[in-house]
């Protein structure tokens, strides 16, 4: 167990560090002490010294936006707050299932087996399904750990439309860093299966990469009506 | 520094043939692409005038050359990983053969400095033979640029 990986989960215990968490996360962006004070309801000192803390303990990280006025009068830069990109988990008793499945890519790899990896992980996606049947796949998405956000200025997306279901997080980030072709792939697989498993329409995931977030996004559910008939 | 990075693919048919123009037709939109990436450098051109020219060179006309130079290892890896690129290597069993051995090889140059073909190829002669290093390396296995620059040094101190 890694204790400073304990000890920054810890810190998520109080309700107002865990709510500043939450916001700070969920913008996928930067975020001021006001911002953050207004969105939690707590004083701004209040939120600035938890924030710190957070930051002390590698969960989110800070930096300084600068003031739009330059010059004399403009006052300082304002501190802002950001998820982040390091992970922390504590799993006991002790297990890595990461090491594990970095040489399984690596063995796919060896193989060019990519194919029937990405068939795979399209039925792991529909067996992911099952448990979620009638739900949207938006909240299926959420519930594993994608941060599913509704994107309207979708023009440069390659299918087009008004916009796109983007997702924030990469649950592989690791993994899709060290083996991203197949780790992709197999993600978008996987999203697939799992739109089949719900009964939704799977084209409705493609492959859109992008810095900082997952490769794949989702055509808007009102871009599909269309097709239902 | 800057990052050089060479990658070969090995044609499943001649390049001006049916079999290869889906890739031809999305040589110019991904070039363009590359082009207006932040951290590119430069890449090796067939001709100034015609984005669809391959480069022409001496390893054999069934091998297709990639050359290109980039500010750092975060800018080339954004770049084939994080944009409409992916789309493109995830259908690459259309148009090449599998290798079976590594066909992508980085270094370090100094600022202002073009590489020739012919050392990219020595490059990845040297992953081949004696896997990544400073002087040859992948992005599974990457080296930072003061590695590399610590390597004559590095060398001294050994005699």
């Amino acid at each position: 167990m890694r204790e400073d990986h304990l000890e920054a989960l810890s810190l998520l215990h109080d309700p107002v560090r865990r709510s500043l968490y939450e916001t700070v996360a969920g913008s996928g962006g930067d975020v001021g002490r006001a911002e953050a004070a207004e969105a939690t309801g707590v004083s701004r000192t209040l939120a600035g010294h938890h924030l710190d803390k957070l930051v002390e303990a590698g969960l989110l990280e800070s930096g300084f936006r600068q003031p739009e006025r330059r010059g004399p009068g403009s006052g300082r830069p304002a501190k802002v707050y950001r998820r982040a990109s390091g992970e922390r988990s504590v799993s006991l008793p002790p297990r890595d299932y990461a090491v594990l499945a970095s040489v399984l890519a690596g063995v796919v790899d060896a193989l060019g087996a990519e194919e029937k990896a990405e068939q795979v992980a399209r039925a792991a996606g529909a067996r992911l399904a099952r448990d979620h049947r009638g739900e949207p796949v938006e909240a299926v998405l959420a519930g594993r750990g994608y941060e599913p956000y509704t994107d309207r200025a979708g023009e440069d997306a390659p299918a087009g439309g008004e916009g796109r279901l983007r997702l924030r997080n990469c649950p592989f980030h690791a993994l899709s860093q060290e083996h991203p072709l197949l780790v992709c792939s197999m993600n978008l697989a996987l999203c697939q299966g799992l739109l089949e498993g719900l009964g939704d329409r799977p084209e409705r995931a493609a492959l859109d990469p992008r810095p900082g977030e997952c490769c794949v996004s989702l055509a808007l559910p009102s871009d599909t009506k269309t097709n239902e008939d | 520094m800057h990052l050089a990075q060479l990658n070969i693919a090995h044609l499943r048919a001649p390049i001006d043939g049916p079999e290869l123009a889906t890739f031809v037709e999305l040589l110019e939109p991904i070039n363009a692409l590359a082009d207006a990436a932040p951290g590119f450098v430069w890449r090796l051109q067939e001709s100034e005038d015609d984005p669809t020219a391959t480069v022409v060179h001496d390893y054999g006309d069934h091998l297709l050359v990639n050359f290109s130079v980039w500010e750092s290892i975060d800018a080339v890896w954004t770049f084939v990983y994080r944009s409409a690129h992916l789309g493109v290597l995830r259908r690459r069993r259309e148009w090449f053969l599998r290798i079976a051995e590594p066909y992508t090889v980085m270094w370090w140059v100094p600022e202002g400095h073009i590489p020739t073909l012919a050392e990219a190829m020595r490059r990845l002669e040297r992953l081949r033979a004696h896997g990544p290093g400073p002087e040859a390396f992948t992005f599974q296995e990457p080296y930072d640029s003061s590695e590399a620059a610590n390597l004559p040094a590095a060398a001294e101190a050994r005699k």
